[in-house]
């Protein structure tokens, strides 16, 4: 059997009397959508926050490419390459596109200039921007330079995952990357996804949307009371069975 | 698994574009509110321009000359640096009432430390700046790491600054002819350029230095960008892998020393060294008034240090023509009063951008 990209193992968080994550391991293959589905207050939050380094686990371990890691913060887990498109995108609505695809990671011009007086190199980064967006065939852009709040939810969502796409190199994780959008910008984010997955960077998928679920994902993983409780194909299940399990309506056939 | 309607495939028939971005064609306030939107500093300096056309048509060549101009850069000076300052901590959505009473104790530390302890007025000079930088990193601190709100953090301090401003100093003024004959070095920057009728001090240049090279900074450097993400959104920065605590701490120790730098610049301006000089008490709200009138969004990430530089002018240039139309300076006060107000509401108008 192959060795998981990302596992961990009996990761508990607790804020306060409330645990959120109760013990709980995680497994990602290499090359797989991993989707991550749990009711509401299950924990997947804390669970991706834990492994994207936003939140600090109070016990357990975690191996990337079977190396234990231990993140203090998402700077750190960015560089062991690991990148995450948040629910709430994490963009700077002021600044530009270009900006905020290289938020802190911004490339300095070479020479004097970017050694002695930092100045960053904007046409570069405006080169690479636009080169990563239409790579993806994301979208036709016009204006680089145009503040991430005058674009509309999808394409937040569009700058957000090539982002990721961009400098992500060993785990991408995309929370509710579909929730904000209408038919067919969701649609293009699919096949975004399967896009990245294709070059075999492993996704993680966090979401609600159970079509959306079933349609990419290859393994699912039930997230129930801060924990795993089960994962399953979704070529053996169906939503029903998903939604069941994740409610506590169904049990999981012991494996 | 039960075959799903294909809700999608109705889609099929529709216009495949997804997320273009166009720039739609706008009426021409629409294209003046996207230029206002992408160069934030345009207000201020078509209010500053406008200002002193007018003041220039009314007042002719007494207001309108190279001698009457420059002295109002001379008459900013002070403010115009105290306001660099005050913009950067607004830019990271921050507020700093402690710059005036900085600057006042630096001034009083680098004359005191030369006068009482005999210390090389370079040195003293030195110590005075590395002071409001260490004060600024105490600002920092607490804002950044104790997460106490800014207003309430430097509303303390300037009241301890100011106290141990007149505590240290026992309220002693140090003369101006005592420096001069003493300590030449701590009026440095009162010294004169002239050019024709124009005077510029070398306090007026650092200004102008301070303003240009915080100007590039803020746009071309990555600190500059992180300074801009972290006032727009602290949690999407952090996120987004910006070292929020580092850039809090930067911006809030540079702001220290930039204060010391005004102290310094007062000593020029004034001669003397005096712990009571009015700037310790109104230096904060004359700061905050030129960053506002200058378009820097109280909210924080959005606007230009550039800006806040007219704000200071704006205000120097009512000052200045007021007083030689011999009006009341009650209005200079009431009509900056009012640009302020007209200032954040066009800031407003700005943010929205769906117009």
């Amino acid at each position: 059997m192959t060795q998981p990209v990302l596992t961990a193992r009996g990761l508990t968080k607790r804020y306060g009397k409330v645990t959120a994550l109760d013990r709980c391991d995680f497994d990602l293959m290499p090359g797989e959508i991993l989707a991550v589905i749990g009711d509401n207050g299950a924990g997947k939050s804390t669970l991706i926050k834990a492994i994207s380094g936003a939140v600090v686990p109070d016990e357990g371990k975690i191996e990337l490419e079977g190396a234990p890691v231990r993140f203090q913060s998402p700077i750190e887990a960015r560089e062991a390459g690991i990148e995450t498109v948040y629910q709430t995108l994490a963009m700077s609505p002021a600044l530009s596109i270009a900006d905020n695809m290289f938020m802190g990671r911004e490339i300095r011009k070479p020479g004097l200039a970017g050694k002695l007086f930092r100045k960053l190199d904007r046409p570069e980064m405006e080169r690479i921007a636009r080169e990563k967006l239409n790579e993806l065939g994301l979208m036709t852009i016009q204006n680089i330079n145009q503040a991430v709040e005058t674009l509309s939810g999808g394409q937040r969502q569009g700058v957000a995952v090539a982002r990721a796409a961009a400098f992500g190199s060993k785990v991408i994780i995309l929370d509710e990357p579909t929730a904000a959008l209408g038919v067919k910008e969701s649609r293009k984010v699919l096949e975004l996804i399967q896009d990245v997955k294709s070059r075999g960077i492993p996704i993680i998928l966090i979401s609600h949307n159970m079509p959306h679920v079933f349609e990419v994902a290859d393994r699912i993983h039930v997230h129930r009371l801060g924990r795993r409780l089960c994962v399953i194909d979704p070529k053996e299940h169906t939503m029903s069975d998903a939604v069941g399990l994740m409610t506590g309506a169904i049990e999981p056939e012991a494996a | 698994m039960s075959a799903p309607d294909n809700y999608e495939a109705v889609t099929a028939g529709a216009s495949q574009d997804v997320a273009k971005f166009d720039d739609e064609k706008k009426g021409l306030i629409g294209r003046f509110h996207h230029a206002l939107h992408t160069t934030p500093a345009l207000v201020p300096l078509i209010v500053l321009v406008a200002a002193i056309i007018v003041f220039g048509l009314v007042l002719g060549s007494k207001f309108f000359s190279p001698f009457a101009l420059t002295l109002i850069l001379q008459q900013v000076q002070i403010v115009g640096v105290l306001a660099a300052a005050q913009s950067l901590i607004i830019l990271t959505a921050g507020i700093d009432l402690s710059v005036g009473a900085i600057a006042v104790l630096c001034s009083v530390v680098m004359g005191q430390v030369t006068f009482r302890y005999g210390v090389p007025p370079f040195f003293a000079v030195a110590f005075g700046l590395a002071f409001g930088t260490m004060i600024g990193a105490i600002n920092g601190w607490l804002v950044s790491r104790v997460k106490l709100p800014p207003f309430i953090v430097t509303l303390g301090m300037w009241q301890i600054v100011l106290a141990a401003n007149y505590l240290y100093s026992a309220n002693e003024t140090i003369r101006s002819q005592d420096i001069e004959a003493q300590a030449p070095f701590l009026q440095f920057l009162g010294n004169k350029l002239k050019l024709g009728g124009a005077t510029f001090t070398l306090g007026v240049v650092l200004m102008l230095l301070l303003v240009a090279i915080l100007a590039y900074v803020l746009r071309s450097t990555a600190w500059g960008r992180h300074v801009y993400a972290v006032g727009d959104d602290p949690d999407a920065a952090e996120l987004a892998g910006v070292d929020v605590h580092k850039t809090l701490m930067s911006v809030y120790m540079v702001v220290g020393f930039i204060c010391a730098l005004a102290g310094w610049v007062m000593i020029g301006r004034f001669g003397s060294v005096s712990p009571s000089a009015t700037t310790g008490v109104i230096g904060n709200i004359q700061a905050i008034t030129a960053v506002v009138i200058g378009g820097i969004s109280l909210f924080g990430g959005r606007g230009s240090i550039v800006g806040s530089f007219f704000g200071a002018m704006i205000v120097g240039v009512f000052e200045l023509g007021l007083r030689m139309a011999g009006a009341n300076p009650q209005w200079t006060f009431l009509l900056i009063g009012v640009l302020i107000i007209a200032a954040v509401a066009v800031d407003q108008w700005i943010r929205k951008v769906s117009a």
